[in-house]
């Protein structure tokens, strides 16, 4: 009985096992599928009214139906960018702080706020944004900078507080917890005779970051660096709360605009005819596969790095 | 004989300054010493690893240091470049003499030590670089130098190695993509492109096959006319071939110290005895 017991029951289980995770992994996809299609479907009016003009007409005209999407693929490249920006860079200052140079002491609770940072709801970074970042932006910030840098179109305009460069602040301080997790735990993982070696020719932990430490983890870099863009690309709440909502491309920082993901959450409500519907579905379609493309590259360049340098398992 | 021998080695011609200025030691004489180690004492946290040390590495020649596991081999050599400061709670105390300078003084320059201390590990280290810019890395971190003076130099390195003629054609290519032997030759060509006086090799073969392990030991046997070596093995017959003068460790303390012959085939101490007929360790 026992040896019954021992000889098919583990078969069978193996099998249920094997199917059971083939199906978790085949859903994935099919929802991916089966997103892109819904995306498509509805889309459609849309897509035969405006054709490819969509992307590049900065027309948004509910009244006569005119719709383009170029004001909020403008706002969302450049508020991303800017979260980037500043985002990426600190990470890694605050990643190198915290493996290589803090006192285990500090760097633990440091660490912790930061993950806490990462719990935060959107909407309060939203609201935070509207009215504390806002004010002092438009009090401090925005008045400084102009007088700083002069009449440069970039920083033209009245100081307004919310807009494209405040929206992309509050955008930096929320991938920031994510990239520096990520860069962190990258670090940590670099083995410590990689280092020594480092260190053992007479680099200082600077030169040794920037080659050894770096290059050894470039592919978690890379990760979390495309997981905070990802996070920055799509935020929804946050943005829409401080970018200013207008549909326009303006050269200022300081002036209003609107993302993709902005103007879906201000105007789904309100479409009320198909088409104007429709435009905002294709919208969505549009983040959809910009998404999707940026990490294709994503994992493209990562190939061809590895290729190159042949180490990152 | 079971009692503890006495720690003190009795060197020849220590390298300790004997001038009050602290220039240099009277190691003007044949056999000259490189690095002498007095009562050096190593701490992991509270327990103690190695128990006043002393001992003279003579220049010129590879210094074998053998002994069982966790015995304090590694932990030794760790200090002759510091290397150990890295991590936070380990701690060294006593002297350790590079050409008359302690090198565990306060204020001494730690990336020259470095750079006249090199070090290779037990598992090869190439950083995740191209071969060339696996040694053009530790070059730019000493010299001003680029372009066909950087070439230059890396040919040297790589030829001092043994390696040139199997990475000529590799240069450009993952330094990881060689082979195991190839890359810890690789590691040891980075070491001495920086032109360092010591190098310290920290079983350097035990991750390596036989075959590459003795090309290693070959290339070994090349180098100590220009640098003065230590090299920590447990493997016993590998300090009998390479070695000209070696120590044993036992427990954290150097229970011998002499010229490999005499102390492989006439040991002072029953401990040594015992382990290199191997009868433990």
């Amino acid at each position: 009985m026992t040896r019954r017991a021992h000889g098919r029951a583990p078969l069978l289980a193996e099998g249920l096992f094997r199917t059971a995770a083939l199906t978790c992994a085949a859903f994935v996809l099919l929802v991916m599928a089966g997103l892109f299609v819904v995306l498509l479907y509805r889309s459609r009016l849309s897509i035969h009214r405006f054709g490819w003009g969509f992307l590049w007409s900065t027309a948004w005209d509910p009244v006569r139906d005119n719709f383009g999407a170029a004001s909020s693929i403008f706002g969302t490249i450049i508020s991303t960018l800017i979260a980037m920006l500043i985002a990426v860079p600190l990470s890694f200052i605050i990643a190198l702080f915290l493996v290589e140079v803090a006192h285990p002491r500090i760097a633990r609770p440091v660490s912790y706020g930061i993950e806490l940072l990462a719990a935060i709801p959107s909407i309060i970074y939203g609201m935070w944004g509207l009215f504390v970042l806002a004010p002092l932006m438009a009090t401090y910030v925005q008045p400084e900078m102009q007088k700083v840098v002069g009449k440069l179109p970039l920083f033209s305009g009245p100081p307004m507080g919310i807009g494209v460069l405040t929206a992309g602040l509050v955008l930096a301080l929320m991938v920031l917890p994510f990239i520096t997790a990520v860069v962190r735990d990258v670090f940590a993982l670099v083995p410590a005779v990689m280092k020594e070696a480092g260190y053992g020719l007479g680099a200082t932990t600077w030169e040794v970051t920037r080659k050894v430490t770096v290059g050894y983890g470039m592919k978690g870099i890379v990760g979390g660096v495309f997981l905070g863009l990802g996070r920055a690309i799509g935020e929804t709440m946050a943005v829409t709360f401080v970018i200013g909502n207008d549909h326009r491309i303006a050269a200022s920082l300081f002036a209003s605009g609107n993302s993709i993901a902005s103007t879906l959450a201000n105007e789904f409500t309100e479409a009320s005819e198909p088409v104007y519907l429709s435009a905002l579905v294709e919208l969505g379609l549009i983040l959809f596969v910009v998404t999707l493309v940026i990490q294709v590259l994503a994992q493209l360049w990562l190939a061809r790095l590895a290729r190159q340098a042949g180490t990152i398992a | 004989m079971t009692s503890t021998p006495p720690p003190d080695v009795a060197p020849p011609r220590p390298a300790v300054p004997e001038t009050a200025d602290g220039t240099r030691g009277p190691a003007a004489a044949a056999e000259q010493t490189k690095i002498s180690v007095r009562n050096l004492n190593f701490y992991y946290g509270e327990q103690q690893a190695l128990h006043d040390n002393s001992l003279d590495v003579p220049a010129g020649s590879v210094t074998a240091i053998i002994g069982p596991s966790g015995c304090g081999k590694s932990t030794h050599i760790r200090v002759y470049n510091r290397i150990f400061e890295l991590y936070r709670d380990q701690r060294a105390t006593g002297e350790v003499w590079l050409d008359g300078e302690n090198v565990l003084a306060p204020g001494v320059d730690v990336i020259e030590l470095r750079r006249r201390v090199g070090m290779i590990f037990q598992k090869p280290t190439p950083f995740p670089l191209t071969v060339y810019e696996n040694l053009a890395y530790g070059l730019r971190l000493h010299y001003r130098v680029k372009g066909s003076e950087l070439d230059d130099r890396v040919e040297q390195a790589l030829r001092a190695a043994a390696l040139w003629d199997e990475v000529k054609d590799k240069l450009h290519r993952s330094g990881s993509a060689l082979s195991g032997g190839q890359q810890q030759r690789l590691c040891i060509a980075r070491a001495i492109a920086v032109e360092p006086e010591v190098l310290l090799m920290d079983e350097p073969t035990s991750a390596i096959d036989p075959v590459a392990t003795s090309r290693i030991e070959e290339l070994v046997v090349q180098l100590k006319e220009r640098y003065t070596i230590v090299i920590v093995t447990h493997n016993m017959q590998q300090a009998a071939r390479l070695s000209d003068f070696t120590g044993f460790f036992f427990q954290g303390r150097i229970i011998e110290f002499g010229t490999t012959t005499e102390l492989f085939t006439n040991p002072k101490q029953k401990q040594t005895e015992d382990y290199i007929t191997g009868r433990f360790g």
